[in-house]
């Protein structure tokens, strides 16, 4: 496509990624879990896996987009104290040790309630990429893409299979960095069989926007990721590595390459991108 | 009679509105279609209005309470939506909603409940009207509440424990949005009160109404005035919004919203959200609730289960903030004290919901004179509450005098 894309810092990651001939991976971890020295190992265990993007997951009282696996992970990072600011300097810590582009993934009213300027502003100064925000509509959005904006932060929305083509548009529209289409009508969590709903819906979000389309819910393993590359820009991992982060840093390392060869299979795929 | 909020996406003001994961928005334009569409479909509402006259019995009686007027002061009605059928005024929404998922060709409910009367009022409205029913559960209250949970399983419907979180009515919506989101093509959520994202807040406020439109005339036919005063209690706010929604256009009645002030606002241990909480988004819209400095959801402190929820609906915050009505809270002390008032002077034991708006009418009473007609919603009846009950005034056995 020839318009002007929104590739932001996480796009950009995944276009470099594609431009290799493979699938970029993105890889989540909430902060603060399974301690809060111990989430920033194992993002870092991610990077040196071979993450194209880290998605950094802000601990919520009420998740109602996760599964079992992410709540349980959330609510000991809660139980233990962790603070919207140890988020934040997460990041910091993070962001400082590659050029791996840092997103924050957080439902909404943590945001609103530090202030939604003054988080941007606040993120953008530890090194922050840009947020994904499950529970925020581009329609309810205004404030955030303004501050966003501001500071050339990434958004990520999401595309659901549910979404008609005129939200398809409408939400893709309003992104920067990539599309998180959701493969499955669900919550997060890893899933045995793929889903026959994430290629319709990957085909239906390129047939209206340039923008990298990633493929999240339920990509567990090598396998799984190495079938979404095949037709998505990047292929995005959560429960899977949080179940292998109470194993300790070495675990995840070792998931995401197991991830990251998977991404980088069946290279003539990419010839299509 | 309609009122012209919420606009197209659900905002009361800067209330209300979507605040939702994407997979739910579709899902959510086409309940809005729905249930518009079911609004302005003469068959739909006369089904409906049949069922609430032959099912539940609605018109509800409007009861000149003579002997806690003398009391309190001022003339006191009550709104007897405890004759309810199932015992409050949940049934009304269950059954619109029930009715609307028919007519959306699903065949599946799912709920949250808290103390279990909305579990019972939808568990109820699916075995009239043929529908299979789960409902969600947070543990603490499956042990607090066991006997609503027979009710519920006794009408045929499952009952989910849900053991994340705090384990309360809250984490009792999430785990029933989860599966909503895994199963919207074929279910409905009926949410019981009047929060949640657009249209949930309007819909129920639609399907509760009864409760005003009928006072409202019963009130003229008694009195051939409106009331001076109309007292509800709140936690989500279904009940209070069913009393308002025919007084708001008449504004020389006041509106008052009693809310949960549990151990007393002072010590933290409340669910009186819009009297202490700030504005911030849960459960999918903006409202007012109680969080702590990073947003996080604080657990609410009520002796009304029914009433301990950290959030309020949108409306509500709407009208606080425009003054329209103004809401207060009133202790689980005052609440028990008017719940043993009421029973002691004419005989009607009310839900400790429904305590709420009786303890805060005795204060607005005094305020207003001897002079005012104050309506009150008794949104149930306190079956429910015996053992709170037994328990805080010592009643059984030799628990001496309890407080007495």
């Amino acid at each position: 496509m020839s318009e002007l894309v929104a590739l932001g810092k996480a796009g950009a990651a995944i276009r470099k990624a594609n431009a290799d001939g493979r699938g970029a991976l993105v890889g989540y971890l909430p902060a603060g879990y399974p301690s809060y020295d111990g989430g920033i190992d194992g993002i870092k265990a991610m990077i040196d896996g071979g993450v194209d993007v880290i998605e950094i997951g802000l601990p919520y009282s009420d998740p109602v987009m996760d599964g079992p696996t992410i709540q349980r992970a959330t609510e000991i990072a809660r139980a233990a104290g962790l603070r919207t600011r140890d988020v934040l300097s997460t990041v910091e810590k993070v962001a400082s040790y590659s050029d791996v582009p840092v997103l924050v993934m957080t439902y909404w009213n943590p945001i609103e309630r530090y202030g939604v300027d003054r988080f941007a502003a606040d993120f953008a100064g530890v090194g922050g990429a840009g947020l994904i925000t499950p529970d925020l509509i581009p329609d309810e959005g205004a404030e955030w893409i303004a501050a966003a904006d501001k500071n050339e932060l990434d958004k990520v929305f999401l595309v659901s299979p549910s979404s008609t083509d005129e939200r398809i548009k409408l939400t893709t529209a309003a992104c920067r960095g990539f599309v998180y289409a959701t493969a499955v009508m669900g919550v997060t969590g890893a899933r045995e069989t793929p889903s026959d709903l994430a290629p319709p819906l990957v085909e239906r979000t390129k047939a209206v926007t340039g923008i990298p389309v990633g493929v999240g819910l339920g990509v567990s393993n090598g396998d799984q990721a190495a079938a979404i590359a095949a037709y998505a820009d990047a292929v995005i991992v959560g429960s899977a590595l949080v179940k292998a982060a109470a194993d300790g840093p070495a675990a995840v390392r070792a998931l995401t390459e197991e991830l990251a060869e998977g991404v980088r299979r069946e290279p003539s795929a990419a010839a299509g991108r | 009679m309609s009122t012209v909020l919420p606009d197209q996406l659900g905002h009361f003001g800067r209330f209300g509105g979507r605040f939702m994961p994407e997979a739910l928005i579709a899902p959510l334009d086409e309940l809005t279609k729905a249930w518009q569409e079911a609004m302005a479909d003469k068959e739909f509402t006369d089904e409906f209005e049949r069922m609430l006259r032959e099912y539940i019995g609605a018109p509800s009686l409007l009861y000149d309470a003579t002997r806690l007027s003398d009391v309190a002061g001022a003339r006191i009605l009550l709104k007897r939506e405890d004759l309810n059928h199932t015992g409050a005024h949940k049934i009304r929404n269950a059954i619109g909603q029930a009715l609307l998922t028919k007519r959306m060709g699903k065949t599946r409910v799912i709920a949250e409940t808290g103390a279990g009367q909305h579990g019972v009022a939808t568990a109820t409205a699916c075995a009239y009207l043929d529908l299979e029913c789960v409902v969600y559960m947070g543990e603490v209250d499956t042990e607090r509440q066991a006997l609503n949970v027979a009710r519920m399983k006794l009408l045929g419907a499952e009952v989910i424990s849900v053991k994340t979180g705090s384990r309360t009515l809250k984490d009792a919506i999430n785990e029933a949005l989860r599966d909503w989101v895994a199963s919207v093509d074929k279910t409905h959520y009926i949410l019981g009160t009047a929060a949640g994202s657009h249209p949930f807040p309007a819909m129920v406020r639609d399907f509760v109404r009864g409760i005003g439109d009928e006072a409202r005339e019963q009130s003229l036919e008694l009195l051939g005035k409106l009331p001076d005063a109309a007292v509800a209690s709140v936690g989500g706010g279904s009940n209070a919004i069913g009393l308002f929604a025919a007084f708001i256009p008449d504004t020389d009645v006041k509106l008052y919203g009693i809310e949960p002030g549990g151990d007393g606002f002072e010590t933290g241990r409340h669910a009186a959200t819009i009297t202490a909480g700030q504005v911030g988004v849960l459960h999918g819209a903006r409202s007012f609730l109680l969080q702590d400095e990073d947003g996080q959801t604080m657990e609410s402190h009520s002796i009304s289960a029914g009433l301990d929820y950290p959030g309020v609906g949108p409306e509500h915050a709407w009208l606080a903030e425009t003054g329209r009505a103004s809401y207060r809270p009133i202790t689980d002390a005052e609440a028990m004290e008017a719940f043993r008032l009421l029973s002691r002077t004419e005989g009607i034991i009310p839900a400790i919901e429904s305590a709420h708006a009786v303890a805060g009418a005795l204060d607005i009473a005094k305020e207003l004179g001897p002079e005012a007609t104050i309506l009150i919603n008794l949104s149930g009846r306190g079956d429910k509450d015996m053992d709170t009950a037994v328990s805080w005034f010592g009643l059984i056995d030799g628990e001496a005098a309890g407080r007495e």
